[in-house]
């Protein structure tokens, strides 16, 4: 089962702290949706609201059309995967999973069978008979999926279930949610602080920053088109080169760049979107931009690439920093001509944003 | 040096548990004298006192109230102790701080105070006393305890479980039901038998608030008025030994909590 979710115009204060202001988002039916953003952003309130432990102070939540306004979290078309796992520990594996088919009413044999099967989905088959505390983190976590899973919720709720998790196991758990999800059709709202798990299995990122949605769409939209200065940065590393529109053109410190700009504005440039080649060498195509001769300070090799850090001959203080390929050389103290191969200019200082 | 202190140590500690064991050791040891004095020397062992307890019916008869009084009221403590917690600990009640000391207050009470309390209130409600009013009184002293320990026990881990079992559906009598009351058993099973234990060897409240079927301490008691005799060694020893019995259940209970 899957349903649509709307919230309208949510705010959430807690005395003097707003912990949501005026936010207003569509999920589709069936959506993997990931809520991103540092900690205190309002991404697990928001959360804690969908699942109906938490009432906004203003605003309207919709799912599958249904207004939930008033409605406990036991009478609620969502489940929770929480971030301690939350299982039950005077249970088996079983039981845990069948627990919400037990309160829907289910009887004894069926429940169990359709636990079981859960338990198969998540990659636990035969450990039904144990009890959480004879498994490792990564297998609670599975079977928290399968307990949630079980009672075919139309929205399942994520709070940072993947945290407590070490890295390896945490990409090859990203990879299970989302093949689960995928199987399963249910809409996800997961929540998180780490950018790149929210690239490896969102359909939709929605950048969340002191209570307002920062920016929202698809991983590559977010990350090669942020909207803001703070979707930039939270994304990934930037370089962030101050300058001044003049309409046809920019400048900044690196000289007069040809960007149709006016006004302040902040060029904003990923690593890998620069380039070096020889000093002299023939120009790129465009839309590839001349970023003027630059010394190399120093670079780190970290397998995939080369981090180097340049420091333009036009602005010495500068520091620019590029992942060169793995292939190349990089010699500390030689000159390369630095090319902008995409580049993306927000205003800056950055507006008030508008609800 | 140290060696000296060390020793030292080893007597401090002999001396200690000598003091608190020693009474209760020359008890015991008495209750098997074959004699009618239970003072020195000792002659026997005999078990003609533990006999003569056994088939006295009075003695017996107020073991068998002392069993009813304590297992009765031990299981009304726990269960308002339990709902209390629950509420306390689940919900944000203005004045909760208050709510809570005056929960924990009658531990601070003597029990000849409640006793006093309780006789005259139940003088003025016409209510006549029995093993039932003396039960009220042990239920008294024993809720707080009973809060006391399980509303330590309500971890956030009990808080999580709570709250995953509400997501997946289960009713405010079902959460308690199926996660609250099943996660606490270790501090229900403790709190029940220190319940237990505290009413089977209370003597005042049970004197004061019971008339013609008393409990085991108050029979005690008027066994000692004509005079001391091994009988009083043999049935204090019984209440001892289940005393005893009692403390270790709640002891191995509360170690496998700790183990877990």
């Amino acid at each position: 089962m899957t349903a649509a979710v709307t919230l309208k115009d949510l705010t959430m204060r807690y005395g003097d702290f707003t912990a949501l202001d005026g936010v207003s988002l569509a999920l589709e039916a069936g959506e993997f949706v990931v809520l991103l953003g540092p900690s205190g952003c309002g991404k697990s309130t928001l959360l804690a609201i969908l699942g109906g432990f938490v009432t906004p102070t203003s605003g309207r939540v919709h799912i599958g059309g249904r207004d939930m306004a008033g409605v406990a979290p036991k009478d609620r078309p969502t489940t929770t995967m929480f971030q301690d796992y939350a299982l039950f520990p005077h249970m088996t594996l079983v039981d845990n999973v069948a627990f919400g088919l037990r309160m829907r009413g289910m009887g004894r044999r069926a429940r169990r069978a359709r636990a079981e099967e859960l338990l198969a989905l998540v990659g636990l088959e035969g450990a039904g008979r144990r009890h959480p505390d004879a498994l490792s983190g990564g297998q609670r976590q599975r079977v928290a999926l399968a307990r949630a899973l079980a009672v075919e919720p139309q929205v399942l709720l994520l709070d940072e279930p993947l945290g407590a998790l070490d890295l390896k196991l945490r990409r090859q758990m990203q990879d299970e949610l989302k093949a689960i999800q995928r199987r399963v059709g249910t809409t996800f709202v997961h929540v998180t602080h780490d950018q790149e798990e929210a690239m490896a299995i969102a359909d939709r990122i929605v950048l969340m920053n002191a209570g307002r949605i920062e920016d929202e769409g698809p991983a590559r939209e977010v990350y090669l088109r942020p909207r803001s200065l703070f979707s930039a940065a939270f994304m990934g590393e930037v370089n962030q080169i101050p300058g001044q529109g003049t309409g046809a053109a920019l400048d900044t410190q690196l000289g007069r760049l040809p960007l149709a700009a006016s006004g302040p504005m902040m060029l904003c440039l990923r690593p890998e979107a620069i380039a070096a080649g020889p000093v002299h060498g023939a120009p790129e195509a465009p839309p590839a931009i001349d970023l003027g001769p630059a010394r190399l300070v120093e670079a780190t090799f970290f397998g995939t690439h080369h981090r180097a850090h340049f420091a333009p001959l036009a602005a010495p203080d500068l520091r620019l920093v590029a992942h060169l390929p793995q292939g190349a050389a990089p010699e500390p103290g030689a000159t390369a001509r630095l090319w902008a191969r995409a580049a993306v200019l927000l205003p800056h200082p950055a507006p008030e944003p508008t609800r | 040096m140290t060696r000296a202190w060390h020793l030292l140590g080893w007597v401090y500690l002999a001396l200690a548990f000598g003091f608190i064991l020693l009474p209760v050791g020359v008890l015991v040891l008495f209750s098997f004298q074959d004699g009618r004095l239970p003072v020195p020397p000792f002659r026997g062992p005999s078990l003609r006192w533990y006999a003569d307890v056994l088939a006295d019916r009075r003695l017996m008869a107020g073991l068998g109230n002392s069993l009813l009084v304590a297992s009765v009221s031990a299981t009304v403590a726990l269960g308002l102790g339990f709902l209390a917690a629950v509420g306390l600990a689940r919900h944000r009640l203005p004045g909760a701080a208050l709510l809570r000391l005056v929960l924990i207050a009658p531990m601070t009470v003597s029990y000849l105070i409640i006793a006093l309390g309780l006789l005259s209130l139940y003088n003025r409600a016409g209510v006549g006393l029995s093993l039932w009013t003396a039960g009220v009184g042990h239920v008294v002293i024993n809720l707080p305890l009973c809060f006391a320990i399980l509303y330590a026990a309500m971890g956030p881990h009990l808080r999580a479980a709570e709250r995953a079992a509400r997501d997946l559906g289960a009713g405010e009598a079902a959460v308690l039901w199926h996660v609250t009351a099943p996660m606490l058993a270790p501090a229900l099973l403790a709190a029940w038998f220190l319940a237990f234990t505290f009413s089977w060897d209370e003597f005042i409240i049970a004197f004061l608030l019971t008339r013609f079927d008393v409990t085991l301490p108050v029979e005690i008691w008027s066994l000692l008025r004509s005079g001391i005799s091994p009988r009083a060694n043999a049935i204090g020893s019984l209440v001892f030994l289940v005393s005893v019995v009692v403390v270790m259940v709640v002891q191995l209970v509360a170690l496998r909590r700790t183990r877990r």
